[in-house]
This record gives structure tokens, C-alpha cells and sequence, in this order.
């Protein structure tokens, strides 16, 4: 192997790694970038989440708040959805068998 | 003790954004990485799944129109295909990409739905606005898991299906019964009621 394909092929991983590490970065992302967007929906809009006005609210105005919402699915995302990609993404690279 | 409209609008936009971010981490990694985990290449399927549930609960309790009614069915209908069809696909007895077509049927007919069942104009009221923003979103959406059935190793289609659902989850947050529009309400909005 010559001077050149060595370094054509340290390229390519080297771009390989960045893309990589791209991926790894925009999934673990997603879930607090959720939970941010909840949190300042709910200071934009103070009015939809129940904690705030709680004056003559039902049952249903305290469980079920918007921006309150979107936050908990941004955790549950974050929690429990991206650090299993992101091992998986990780173990891709490295050869490793699939966890089932 | 029912919940109004607005509320189960909301429930259903958080399961749309869950969605959405599913599908999206899906498209930034890739199927195969993905669906290493069984539990995870079955979550788009049990949601769509489930949402077709649900939609079907709805349809049952939600008797204040037939229009409503039959829309809802429609929904319920076409989330429960697209879901089993992405189930048999997962499991290995559908193989075709075209199963894809499923998909952007229900995409389809499920926005036409939105559409016809609307019967006042963009203005009306935010939620007349809103269901011919959702009709429209939906029915261009359909595109996505069209062009995945004929090029299917196209990214961009995977990353449009997410984006769009999250979209829909914005819109179905930013639903409210009675709210004006642009400051725009009829006064009929309500059933003239106000």
C-alpha cells in the first residue's frame, strides 16, 4: 500500500468518524432539545400549564398540561430511547454483536 | 367523566411527537443500527398501532356528528393498517418496499379526511384553520412513504415522514375548542354558543 491509499484511507475513516459522531450527537440531542422547547413554551405561555392558574381547573387541566407534556416526552425519549441507539451506533463502528 | 376535545387533541400530539422522535433518530441512524434492538424496531408499529386504538375509542364515545364519527373511523382505520402492515414488515413477512404504499395511503386519505370534514373556511376559528393545516400537511406528507417505495435508499424520505409527524404534533398542541386565528373568530365558532 503506497503513501497515497494510506492516506485516502485515513480520510475516509477520518470523515466516517465525523459523520459518527454527528449521528451520536443529533440523537442524544433530540431528547433535551424537546424538554427545552417545552420549558420555554411554558414561560412563553404561562396560561396552559395548570401549576400557574390553578383557579377552577378539573381533573383533566391537571393532568394533561401541553408544555408539561412535551417535557415528558423529551425525557422519556432521552432516558430511555437514545442512550440504547447511541450504544448501538457506537457498537456498529466497533463490530460488536446486537444486543437482541 | 370525558375529557374535552382540546385534551384528547393534546394526548394524541405528545404520542405524535414521541413519534416523530422515533422515526427521526431512525432516519439519523439508520435501520440497521436502529433495529439492533427488537423492542425498538417494534416501536413504530405498536404506536401506530395504538394510536388506531385509541382513535377507535374516540370514534365510539365521540358521537356529537356523524361527520366527526366517520372522520375519526377513517383515522382509526388507516393507523391501524399502516401500523400492521409496519408490523408484518418488522417481523419478516413483507419484504416489498412497495408495502410503503400502505403507508402513504392512510397518510393520504387520513389528510383528505381532515379536508372534507371541515366545513368552514381557514378563518373560522384556530381549529377550522388547524384541520386544513393537518388535511394539507398530511395529504403532502404522503410523499414520503411514496418516494420510500420506489427509491427506497433515499434518506430524505425517512427524515420528511419524522419531521412531518412532528409538525402534526405542533398543530395538535396549538389546538384549543374556542380560540380565534390570526384574530380572526366567527361568531359562530362554538355553535354560536358564546
Amino acid at each position: 500500500m503506497n503513501e497515497l491509499v494510506t492516506s485516502r484511507a485515513k480520510a475516509a475513516v477520518r470523515a466516517r468518524t465525523s459523520r459518527r459522531g454527528f449521528r451520536v450527537l443529533a440523537v442524544e440531542a433530540l431528547g433535551p432539545l424537546t424538554v427545552l422547547g417545552g420549558i420555554v413554551w411554558a414561560f412563553a405561555q404561562p396560561y396552559r400549564v395548570t401549576f400557574f392558574y390553578p383557579e377552577g381547573k378539573g381533573f383533566w387541566d391537571w393532568a394533561v398540561q401541553p408544555p408539561l407534556l412535551v417535557v415528558l416526552v423529551g425525557l422519556v425519549f432521552a432516558l430511555v430511547v437514545a442512550p440504547g441507539i447511541v450504544d448501538d451506533l457506537e457498537g456498529a463502528e466497533r463490530g460488536d454483536a446486537p444486543k437482541g | 367523566m370525558l375529557p374535552r376535545a382540546e385534551i384528547a387533541h393534546w394526548l394524541f400530539a405528545a404520542g405524535f411527537l414521541f413519534f416523530g422522535l422515533v422515526v427521526l433518530s431512525e432516519a439519523i441512524v439508520g435501520s440497521t443500527v436502529f433495529r439492533q434492538r427488537r423492542w425498538r424496531a417494534y416501536l413504530w408499529p405498536s404506536l401506530a398501532l395504538a394510536a388506531g386504538f385509541w382513535l377507535w375509542f374516540i370514534a365510539i364515545f365521540s358521537t356529537f356528528s356523524t361527520l366527526h364519527l366517520l372522520a375519526h373511523s377513517v383515522w382509526a382505520q388507516a393507523a391501524t393498517a399502516a401500523g400492521a402492515v409496519q408490523l408484518a414488515v418488522i417481523r419478516g413477512r413483507l419484504h416489498s418496499s412497495y408495502w410503503s404504499l400502505v403507508t402513504a395511503g392512510a397518510l393520504f386519505v387520513s389528510g383528505a379526511s381532515f379536508l372534507v370534514h371541515e366545513q368552514n373556511g381557514w378563518l373560522f376559528a384556530r381549529s377550522a384553520f388547524l384541520h386544513h393545516l393537518i388535511g394539507w400537511t398530511l395529504v403532502i406528507s404522503s410523499l414520503f412513504p411514496l418516494g420510500a417505495a420506489f427509491l427506497p435508499r433515499r434518506a430524505i424520505w425517512a427524515y420528511g415522514f419524522a419531521i412531518a409527524w412532528i409538525a402534526v404534533a405542533v398543530m395538535l398542541f396549538a389546538d384549543r375548542d374556542i380560540a380565534p386565528i390570526f384574530g380572526h373568530l366567527s361568531d359562530l365558532a362554538g355553535g354560536g354558543s358564546r
